[in-house]
């Protein structure tokens, strides 16, 4: 089974667009993915720029409307994630325990549907949905 | 079982091939190494209940072990053969001890978790026990756990454990990684078992169950982990780019009812995407150490002209033609001379087509190695069929059926049976009902 182990650092929401982690931080985390990498349980993973260089795409009252970043009503945003391939639930959750954070940092552990995990029904309505995946990993 | 057990249990999963590596390193036997891992785990379990999950499980679980090996040491019956040397070891350990779980150390605990893999391995064990020991060791399942993905008594599977351990113990198997000449053998010997754990999951031989999938994803853990800990060894490449490649297909090879979906029919969109890119990366590794016309790179560029075929019909059978010849050409074996005339009999090159495949399956026909595989008579069916030689076509399906216990391969064999008979204009009869 494959979780997503996603980073929540406070007041990200609010961090400068340049706005780096520091050296220090970054060897540990290196450390860390490294670790992951060796047990073999590794899949994917990437860090995300900060919130003020993105933008929020609303869908009240049913119409699009964009908002630049920062999200001044943002109370948690997303700093980057891993996918890791692991046996349990608790597997998962032993790992995000070991990430080198700090206090101000939360990691939420998520598991990722399976295609095999949709009843018949649905996968007869997501007939297709495979096929715009792999449209957009195959330019990736 | 409670929320503390399912934790102590995961944090088993983690530590416990570092752990039976580390302490191998001091009793120089995997048996023993393994028998104290156990013995720690079993006072985490009366311990942390108690006193909580410590702050680093993995350095309290290593440094209980570690003690038992000492003292396991101390009283053991080593001390009289190499004692000098083993009172010297103990003193580094005592002194690695301390500083268990010291990142600065990893790099001492990987070359230990490679020493044991090579281990497990070892071809002075039988095959059976090497699968077994390894899945034992190297990703931390309980005997049990490896009998139900085995489908075999759970006693069976204990005494093949023990077996394997003895026999590691009689032979006087150093607990070392290979060198030179040795190592590439050893290393085969290694794929060659973890590509096994794959394929029992892939396919299983037997019974209702046709896929096992957690014995892929364990294979997969340890094709990741060889490929960091044998940077060097292009066919440890090879082989997670072929395992990749094909688990990628796992969701397309069920139909709703459970039944098999051969390769050409497979709904493509179900076929997961990032693992093939996974696998492509991996290939692509495997050339770059310069490994491309090996064993496992070949396969895996075969399943990848699969994998990049939109549609079946889109397929570059040509490109597996040349592939296969290839792979004949450093490993022949009847097995992959019937693959390579499965594609012949699909390509349109010179030298190709269903008249072409004929010719290279009547070539194999005496072949010892074919002569109860029930793909053989399947594939000369197929054959036979697309050249309209349909009365021969029926009686090599037939002969397939004869051949095969695996409920699911029987549905597929008696679908394409049922095929051949309507063509014929006769009755589908008993022998593709009774199936259904």
């Amino acid at each position: 089974m494959r979780f997503m182990m996603i980073v929540i650092p406070k007041e990200y929401e609010a961090a400068a667009p340049d706005a780096f982690p520091d050296a220090k931080a970054v060897a540990k985390m290196m450390e860390y993915n490294r670790s992951l990498q060796n047990a073999g349980v590794l899949l994917a993973l990437d860090g995300l720029l900060p919130p003020s260089t993105g933008a929020r795409v609303s869908f009240a009252e049913g119409k699009a409307t964009v908002t630049d970043g920062p999200f001044a009503e943002a109370k948690e945003v997303i700093g980057g994630y891993w996918i890791i391939q692991v046996r349990s639930r608790e597997e998962a959750i032993e790992w995000a325990r070991r990430a080198p954070m700090s206090s101000r940092e939360t990691i939420e552990v998520r598991q990722i549907r399976e295609m095999a995990d949709f009843p018949e029904d649905v996968r007869k309505a997501m007939e297709g949905f495979e096929d715009l995946k792999n449209a957009t990993a195959s330019k990736a | 079982m409670s929320d503390l057990h399912k934790t102590i249990e995961a944090v088993w999963k983690i530590e416990s091939t570092r752990l039976i590596a580390g302490i191998a390193r001091v009793t120089r036997d995997i048996g023993i190494a393994e028998e104290l891992a156990q013995d720690a785990l079993v006072a985490a379990l009366e311990q942390w209940p108690e006193e909580g999950i410590p702050e680093k499980p993995g350095a309290w679980l290593m440094t209980a072990a570690k003690r038992r090996a000492i003292d396991h040491l101390r009283r053991g019956r080593m001390l009289e053969i190499k004692h000098g040397e083993i009172t010297r070891e103990l003193e580094f350990q005592q002194r690695r001890l301390g500083e268990a779980m010291d990142q600065a150390l990893d790099a001492v605990i990987d070359d230990d978790v490679l020493r044991l893999i090579f281990t497990a391995c070892h071809p002075v064990l039988a095959v059976e026990g090497r699968v077994a020991l390894t899945l034992r060791v190297a990703c931390g399942l309980t005997t049990a756990e490896i009998a139900r993905s085995f489908l075999v008594p759970e006693k069976t599977l204990g005494q093949r454990i023990f077996r394997a351990k003895k026999t590691l113990a009689e032979a006087h198997v150093p607990f070392e990684t290979p060198r030179g000449d040795e190592l590439r053998k050893r290393v085969e010997s290694v794929l060659s078992v973890v590509y096994l754990i794959f394929n029992e999951g892939y396919t299983a031989t037997a019974g209702e169950e046709w896929m096992r999938a957690e014995l892929c994803d364990e294979a997969l853990r340890l094709g990741r982990m060889l490929a960091q800990l044998l940077p060097e060894e292009s066919e440890v490449e090879g082989l997670l780019a072929l395992m990749e490649l094909q688990a990628s297909r796992t969701a397309a090879r069920r139909g709703p009812g459970g039944e098999a979906v051969l390769l050409l029919e497979q709904d493509r969109s179900l076929w997961d995407r990032a693992q093939i890119e996974r696998g492509m990366a991996a290939l692509d590794r495997a050339q770059e150490l310069g490994g491309g016309a090996r064993g496992y790179a070949l396969q895996a560029a075969i399943a990848l002209c699969h994998a990049r075929a939109n549609t079946a019909a889109e397929t570059d059978w040509e490109r597996i033609v040349l592939l296969y010849d290839a792979l004949l050409e450093i490993s022949p074996s009847p097995i992959v001379a019937l693959n390579r005339a499965v594609a012949v009999g699909m390509a349109q090159g010179l030298g190709c087509g269903p008249a072409a495949a004929l010719k290279a399956l009547d070539a194999l026909a005496e072949e010892p190695a074919l002569a109860n595989y029930h793909l053989f008579p399947s594939v000369r069916g197929d054959v036979l069929m697309k050249l309209g030689r349909y009365a021969e076509a029926r009686k090599e399906l037939q002969r397939a059926l004869g051949m095969t216990e695996n409920r699911r391969e029987r549905v597929l064999l008696s679908t394409k049976l049922e095929g051949v008979l309507r063509q014929m204009g006769l009755p589908v009869t008993m022998e593709a009902e009774e199936l259904k």
